[in-house]
């Protein structure tokens, strides 16, 4: 059923009766093409492309709990292509034009937004270190603006200029960068897939990887066995149990990252800011609420839910930026469970194991790589070979050092990304 | 979190500097081969349960400090100077 | 309107600028009440006219603006706000104002904007989302607003510690602090509202026989006389922790006129060995057609304002429930002298409790009034019955406030009986709950259940509980409700009053397969609002499982996240805001620095100037320019204490120092200094500096001011996890010494005048070091050089630093030298190719800088093995190289990319970045460093410098990194 606004006067006007289901529950079938483990952001994502791209409709992705359940519904929603290091830069550019055309190959608003990003530097080497990253991401195709203090104070003025402990020397302007509605991603994207003939399994938990003589044969399930020669994990934030499952330690710990939301309020930050001297990064929602993070709580957990010393050391860092928001209420904190490795950066491989693709280890950068995430998954499982974007998201980087992507410049510490 | 410092007693979370898994308490030789390497470097267990992790009490007396901890609960069951375990 | 014999209203506010008075204490709800003002707000998304509907902090509808300019405070609950002598309340989320808001057109085309609409239209044109839809969307949603100027009120932190920590000063609350403080622990009663008592304060509920109220005031003044019990009023505990840490906000000047010297809240942290949640449990609404009007009151809601406040909701009040508290409420009403129109009770064979009409088996399926209820439809089976009210008291049932118990991922459990959900026990370690948030809503339980949950974790904590505690007579009315969660009937039922969701909106999203809670709460929206869906979440969930033909259990459960009131980020922040989000660290040339006009900068969390300005120069390069000729001819004086300062000392010293370091330091002579380079255990470079033996088993590290943190932390790290055996000892001495750089041809002139070591270059070699005499002061010389220039770096204990600085500056001006800065430092460092964490970005090899040769493969240290892996060096790696500028008009920038002449400038022909640069006065001209791939066998190339941010797009040659004084002679000297 087609979306439209045509569509949704009508509905309006009979009841709202002609709604159907935005994704079948299908029960899932003995054998298929290809099996995604895990129906979040990048699991829909790959099974939409894989359908859409590769024609490869035989396909199911199983979630244990409800679609979307994972990161891809607990984040701050931004999306930006503004990475500086060869193989992540033509990833997070090919993700950004995916984005721009969203909706309209999806048939759904996912409220993508390009209000702006405004990365703030607060010293001469953090402004060089933008200047680099700027270029870069000008030498990708990407857009990129460096202002002095006077262009940010132009564009948000409500900013502390005057009294702050860590003065703001200039931003680094992302024009095409934004946010969007960060469950409508996800919807859009089972319908999509669904729409193409995938089946979405819900509250199917995969409890095992069948693999014979170095080649997957299928999984098994809370819902039984089922048999196919091609699967995907594609379980951020719990990589590692699902990876080990086919017998692989993975270069990943797990981190909370968390985020906040205000009560609503009438439009007031119209941008993406985030801050240069500690981790904190802001905008509005469509719906008024100011939504917020900062840095990792720094510990491994699982637990989703995040520590009362990094929730003030974001607040903080908000009131020493933009003691506007002073006022504003914190209406609701919440924490995801992200795959951290040892250089920041994701991947997207092959394994050890004939048929078993990895995607994972996205850090706390996963929403805006959603997209071209599956389309490089769908790529690399349809073809067997890697994307030319997501070359790079090779596995045993780091085993070899060659071409790790370290964007912080922290090194092998999980926790420092 | 609240961990108790063996030296110093039980103190808040934000005295403690993080790093990862105690598996830095098992170094390899440098003859170790890649392998070896990678995993003391890179792989982890990663288990989503009780863990081994490293802590230095470092707004405190400096100590290092192995910290047993579950993490989906975050219960600290345990926690020992570094340079006291047995290794 | 107020009820006869209630004080005197002697407070004056403004409501929408409406001059009203107010009795002292009283919340503005109340007041507002009182003054017959109903219609107090429009609803978040329809815009609809909206009321007081609670007596509590869950209040969804009656949210006000507080204050005026930089003051104002949105979405303020009226219910919790406090009036004070010239409180300035007003309505928000509407316009032109609260009775004409032109935005309710929505309500009118509400059919056309139901649940998840927005996801299914707004997609074309293309361009029209961010030019036209979302603007407007962006204006129509929020509340209130902020002013967007800076804070100017005072908020604060505190911690807080004690034995047990009771949570609600209700009946069960204050029996449990009773308990606890007599048995010696210490107590602290966080207790939300401005009065202890909690929903007895409502109530006309006897204990002991006497009213309630005499129970309430004799147990505050027990625990009042405990010094081992602290009550804190006004204090909301909003979230709970790990190891028993809970926040909990107390608002400190909420209800007071504004004072500079009082915060408006302070944020506390409680650690707690135990807590007792005594959070009671919270009315619900019954969802029945056009169930918002303004008039339209919890029945708690209503015998608070009645038996509390002495206000009169309405001049008739009908009550409609499914349980006896809608009977409580109409005798309540009637013994206050306030009409009841009737009471409506779904239950069959209800008995009326009172002189009162009583409508058994039946439901509100209609009511009227816009902007203030004026009469409801009561149908029963047989017939309908217009009923006339300007008030309607509902009664749906209680939840128990478990919040708290889900904030660490518990889920609570549902009780049939109930019909509610109630905590499951242990969701949250070293917490107890007792009383209404555990499901025992009666007065006597709740009391008898704290007492003895209190006793037992007294007894835990190992104090001595002398006797049994003494459970006062009171009230045992069992609850009985049968659910009643929907009413049919035409019009919206609402749920979720905060975000505007109605029945239909949750039928839909299950039509259209958002079936599970979280699809379903996502998709409506539902419980995503300030109240965090406190009185509509159970309700919805109801709604959600007869819609989906499941039980409530089935479809699932509701959670909570913290904090469990809106916090604002001020309180959270507090302390941040201006200067005080990180500490200041100056140097003891601070004050002399300021003196000589020198700009502050700030490097790390210190304070360096940036260079020393003198009459007639206008630029910061003139005064740069200047300094760098003042070392390059003359004799400069530079503070470099910032840079990380490391004592090593023990037998084990040396073997430590092999092991950190990629070079050797065992083999270092003493009273000598050596450069080392530091890597990290993955091979890349951590750090580098100067370490220098000033005894056998003592030695000195410096390291740079950025890393000074990470090295100290890196070698205790070493020193007690990787090599416990060694018998070293590390402790940083950064703020003990005062050390200066002075450098330049004319150095040792200089020094030789505050200290009588003999400093002879055959006495006192480069990179020699030791202990001198500064003017008679114990000090320390090294003879190490950042500039290239003979230079030393003298030390002295921090309390002398300030005068030797400015003897040192003194007798260089005299030689016609002075002192020097940031700019001119980093200068000096860039014509000689020495590095900074400008290059060292902690993607950097040893192999990259040339430093190679650095790493002894003779022994094992830090970052070796893995420095050896295959893509940690080779010509595909960016190695280290100096540029200059060709064209002498332009200038270089940091930050450009290289790339081959006739390349065009995109990613994929990008062979290097440039790292710092700087105009070199030395040299004259624009000189930089770079990493460039393969670069150290491209000396000479031409290449292409493009700084697209800059608009620089020019040619610079590629030379050696060291561009003044390749050979080293001047530092020799």
């Amino acid at each position: 059923m087609g979306y439209s606004g045509f569509k949704v006067i009508k509905e309006g006007l009979f009841g709202q009766k002609g709604w159907r289901p935005v994704w079948r529950n299908p029960e899932p079938k003995s054998e298929y093409d290809a099996i995604i483990i895990g129906g979040g952001g990048h699991g829909l994502s790959t099974a939409y492309y894989l359908a859409k791209n590769h024609g490869m409709t035989n396909i199911a992705v199983l979630e244990k709990g409800d679609l979307g359940s994972g990161n891809i519904g607990r984040n701050t929603t931004i999306v930006r292509a503004n990475y500086f290091l060869p193989g992540n830069s033509e990833f997070y550019s090919h993700s950004l034009k995916l984005w721009e055309g969203m909706e309209q190959d999806l048939n759904y608003n996912t409220m993508m937004s390009q209000r702006g990003i405004i990365n703030l530097f607060h010293s001469d080497g953090q402004r060089d270190a933008f200047v680099r990253r700027g270029n870069a991401m000008v030498n990708q195709g990407d857009d990129a603006i460096l202002l002095d203090r006077e262009g940010v104070r132009n564009l948000v003025p409500y900013l502390d200029f005057e009294n702050t402990r860590f003065p703001i020397y200039g931003g680094l302007y992302h024009p095409r960068g934004g946010s969007a509605r960060h469950d409508a991603v996800a919807w859009g994207y089972a319908r999509g897939a669904d729409q193409r003939g995938v089946d979405l399994i819900q509250q199917c938990e995969v409890t095992g990887i069948d693999i014979t003589a170095g080649k997957v044969t299928g999984v098994q399930t809370t819902r039984g066995v089922i048999k196919t020669k091609k699967v995907a994990i594609v379980t951020a934030g719990r990589s590692g149990q699902v990876a080990a499952m086919a017998g692989m330690r993975l270069p990943i710990e797990s981190h909370v990252l968390q985020a906040f939301v205000t009560e609503g309020l009438k439009p007031v930050i119209d941008h993406v800011i985030s801050f240069g001297m500690g981790h904190f990064y802001i905008s509005q929602s469509d719906k008024g609420g100011l939504v917020f993070g900062g840095d990792l709580d720094f510990y491994a957990s699982y637990a989703q839910r995040g520590n009362l010393p990094m929730k003030e050391h974001v607040m903080e860092a908000g009131m020493t930026l933009m003691p506007m928001i002073g006022k504003a209420k914190v209406l609701r904190s919440w924490g995801g469970i992200m795959d951290m490795t040892p250089d920041g950066s994701p991947i997207i491989d092959k394994t050890p194991t004939d048929g078993l693709f990895l995607d994972c280890g996205w850090c706390y950068g996963g929403f805006k790589a959603v997209p071209a995430s599956g389309w490089a998954l769908a790529h690399l499982m349809a073809t067997g070979e890697s994307h030319e974007t997501a070359a790079g998201f090779r596995l045993d980087r780091f085993r070899d050092g060659v071409g790790l992507m370290d964007e912080e410049g922290t090194g092998a510490q999980h926790n420092l990304h | 979190m609240r961990i108790t410092c063996p030296l110093c007693g039980e103190r808040d979370r934000r005295e403690f500097y993080y790093v990862g898994d105690a598996v830095a308490l098992r170094r390899p030789s440098p003859d170790a081969g890649e392998a070896a390497w990678d995993d003391y470097i890179h792989n982890r267990d990663n288990p989503a349960g009780d863990t081994q992790d490293l802590w230095q009490h470092e707004a405190g007396c400096g100590a290092w400090v192995v910290v047993d901890r579950n993490t989906v609960t975050h219960a600290v069951n345990n926690v020992t100077l570094a340079a006291k375990v047995t290794r | 309107m107020r009820l006869p014999n209630t004080p005197e209203a002697t407070v004056n506010f403004t409501f929408d600028g409406v001059p009203m008075q107010a009795v002292p204490g009283e919340t503005l709800a109340s007041a507002l009440l009182a003054n017959g003002v109903k219609h107090v707000a429009r609803s978040f998304k329809y815009h609809r006219p909206r009321g007081i509907m609670t007596a509590g902090s869950e209040e969804p509808n009656a949210l006000v603006t507080i204050g005026r300019g930089a003051n104002i405070d949105p979405n303020v609950r009226a219910t919790v706000q406090e009036v004070y002598e010239g409180l300035d309340a007003y309505s928000q989320n509407a316009w032109p104002s609260l009775r004409f808001d032109m935005m309710a057109v929505n309500d009118l085309i509400s059919p056309f904007l139901g649940a998840g609409f927005y996801y299914k239209t707004f997609m074309w044109p293309k361009a029209f989302w961010e030019k036209l839809y979302e603007p407007v969307i962006r204006r129509a949603a929020g509340l209130g607003g902020l002013s967007a100027k800076h804070n100017e009120t005072l908020y604060e932190k505190a911690f807080g510690f004690c034995d047990v920590l009771v949570i609600g000063g209700g009946p069960a609350g204050l029996m449990a602090a009773l308990t606890a403080g007599q048995a010696g622990a210490d107590v602290i009663l966080a207790h939300e509202d401005s009065a202890l008592g909690g929903q007895l304060l409502s109530e006309r509920e006897m204990i002991e026989g006497a009213p309630a109220r005499d129970w309430i005031a004799a147990t505050v003044a027990a625990l009042e006389a405990m010094p081992n019990v602290r009550i804190m009023t006004r204090t909301t505990v909003t979230g709970a922790y790990d190891q028993g840490t809970f926040a909990a906000l107390e608002r400190v000047g909420h209800h007071l006129p504004r004072r500079d010297d009082l915060p408006l809240e302070c944020f506390w942290r409680i650690v707690a060995k135990r807590a007792i949640l005594c959070a009671g449990a919270l009315e619900r609404p019954i969802a029945f057609p056009n169930n918002d009007r303004p008039g339209i009151i919890l029945a708690s809601g209503v015998r608070a304002y009645v038996n509390r406040w002495g206000v009169a909701p309405g001049q008739a009040v009908a009550v409609f429930g499914n349980n006896d508290d809608a009977h409580r409420t109409a005798v309540d009403l009637l013994a206050a002298g306030v009409r009841v129109a009737a009471v409506i009770d779904s239950r069959h064979g209800a008995q009326a409790q009172g002189d009162y009409q009583l409508i058994a088996g039946g439901q509100v399926t209609a009511t009227k009034g816009r902007h203030g209820l004026t009469g409801v439809t009561v149908s029963t089976e047989t017939e309908d019955i217009q009923i006339s009210c300007d008030c309607l008291a509902i009664s749906g049932g209680w939840n128990p406030s478990l919040h708290l118990t889900c904030h660490m991922n518990g889920r609570p459990r549902w009780d049939e009986t109930l019909a509610a959900f109630v905590p499951t026990p242990d969701a949250v370690p070293g917490l107890v709950t007792a009383g209404a948030c555990n499901g025992t809503f009666d007065t006597s339980g709740c009391l008898t259940e704290a007492a003895e949950m209190a006793a037992t974790i007294a007894k835990d904590l190992g104090f001595v509980v002398k006797k049994k505690p003494i459970i006062p007579a009171a009230d045992t009315s069992p609850y009985q409700i049968v659910p009643l969660w929907l009413v049919e009937g035409r019009g919206r039922k609402w749920l979720d009053f905060q975000n505007d969701v109605h029945v239909k909106d949750v039928a839909l999203a299950a039509q259209e397969n958002f079936v599970s809670v979280e699809h379903m709460k996502r998709y409506t929206t539902q419980g995503m609002a300030p109240d965090q869906g406190k009185s509509s979440n159970v309700s919805a969930l109801a709604v959600l499982a007869d819609v989906t033909g499941r039980s409530i259990p089935e479809t699932g459960t509701t959670t909570y996240r913290p904090p469990f009131v809106p916090v604002a980020i001020a309180a959270m922040g507090a302390g941040a805001q201006g200067s005080g989000f990180a500490p200041e660290r100056f140097t003891t040339s601070h004050a002399a620095s300021l003196g000589r006009n020198a700009p502050m900068i700030e490097a790390g969390l210190w304070y360096r100037p940036s260079y020393f300005p003198q009459s007639g120069e206008t630029t910061w390069q003139q005064s740069c320019d200047r300094e760098v000729e003042y070392v390059r001819n003359v004799v400069g004086v530079c503070d470099v204490s910032t840079l990380g300062k490391i004592d090593v000392q023990g037998p084990d010293a040396a073997v430590f120092l092999d092991f950190v370091y990629t070079n050797t330091f065992s083999t270092l002579k003493l009273g000598r200094t050596r450069y080392g380079l530091m890597l990290r255990e993955d091979g890349h470079v951590m750090d580098d500096g100067t370490t220098a033996r000033l005894g056998d088993d003592h030695y000195v590290m410096t390291t740079t001011t950025a890393a000074a943190g990470q090295v100290m932390r890196h070698l205790e790290y070493v020193r007690q996890v990787l090599r416990p055996g060694l018998d070293v000892q590390v402790a940083s001495v950064t703020e003990q010494w005062a050390q200066f750089a002075v450098a330049g041809p004319r150095s040792r002139e200089l020094l030789s005048g505050v200290t009588s070591a003999d400093i002879s270059n055959e006495a006192w070699p480069f990179m020699g070091c030791g202990a001198v005499d500064v003017l008679g002061i114990p000090g320390r010389l090294f003879r190490i050089s950042f500039s290239g220039e003979l230079a030393y770096e003298i030390a002295v204990p921090a309390r002398y630093g300030d005068s030797l600085f400015r003897l040192l500056t003194a007798q260089a001006e005299a030689m016609g030298g002075g002192a020097y800065g940031m700019e001119a430092l980093n200068v000096l460092r860039i014509e000689k190719g020495f590095i900074t964490h400008a290059e060292i970005d902690g993607r950097v090899t040893a192999f990259d800088l040339g430093m190679d040769a650095m790493v002894s493969r003779k022994k094992d240290c830090i970052g070796q093995t893995m420095a050896g892996r295959p893509g940690l060096h080779g010509p595909e790696r960016r190695q280290m190289v100096g540029v200059c500028a060709i064209t002498g008009d332009v200038k270089l920038s940091a930050g450009a990319h290289l790339f081959e002449q006739a390349a065009e400038s995109v990613r994929v022909n990008s062979q290097g970045h440039v790292t710092s640069v700087c105009y070199s006065p030395t040299l004259d001209g624009e000189i930089g460093l770079a990493f460039l791939q393969n670069g150290r066998a491209r000396i000479g190339e031409t290449l292409r410098f493009v700084d697209h941010l800059r608009g620089i797009d020019t040619l610079c040659e590629v030379c050696a990194p060291v561009m003044f004084d390749p050979k080293g002679e001047r530092v020799r000297g």
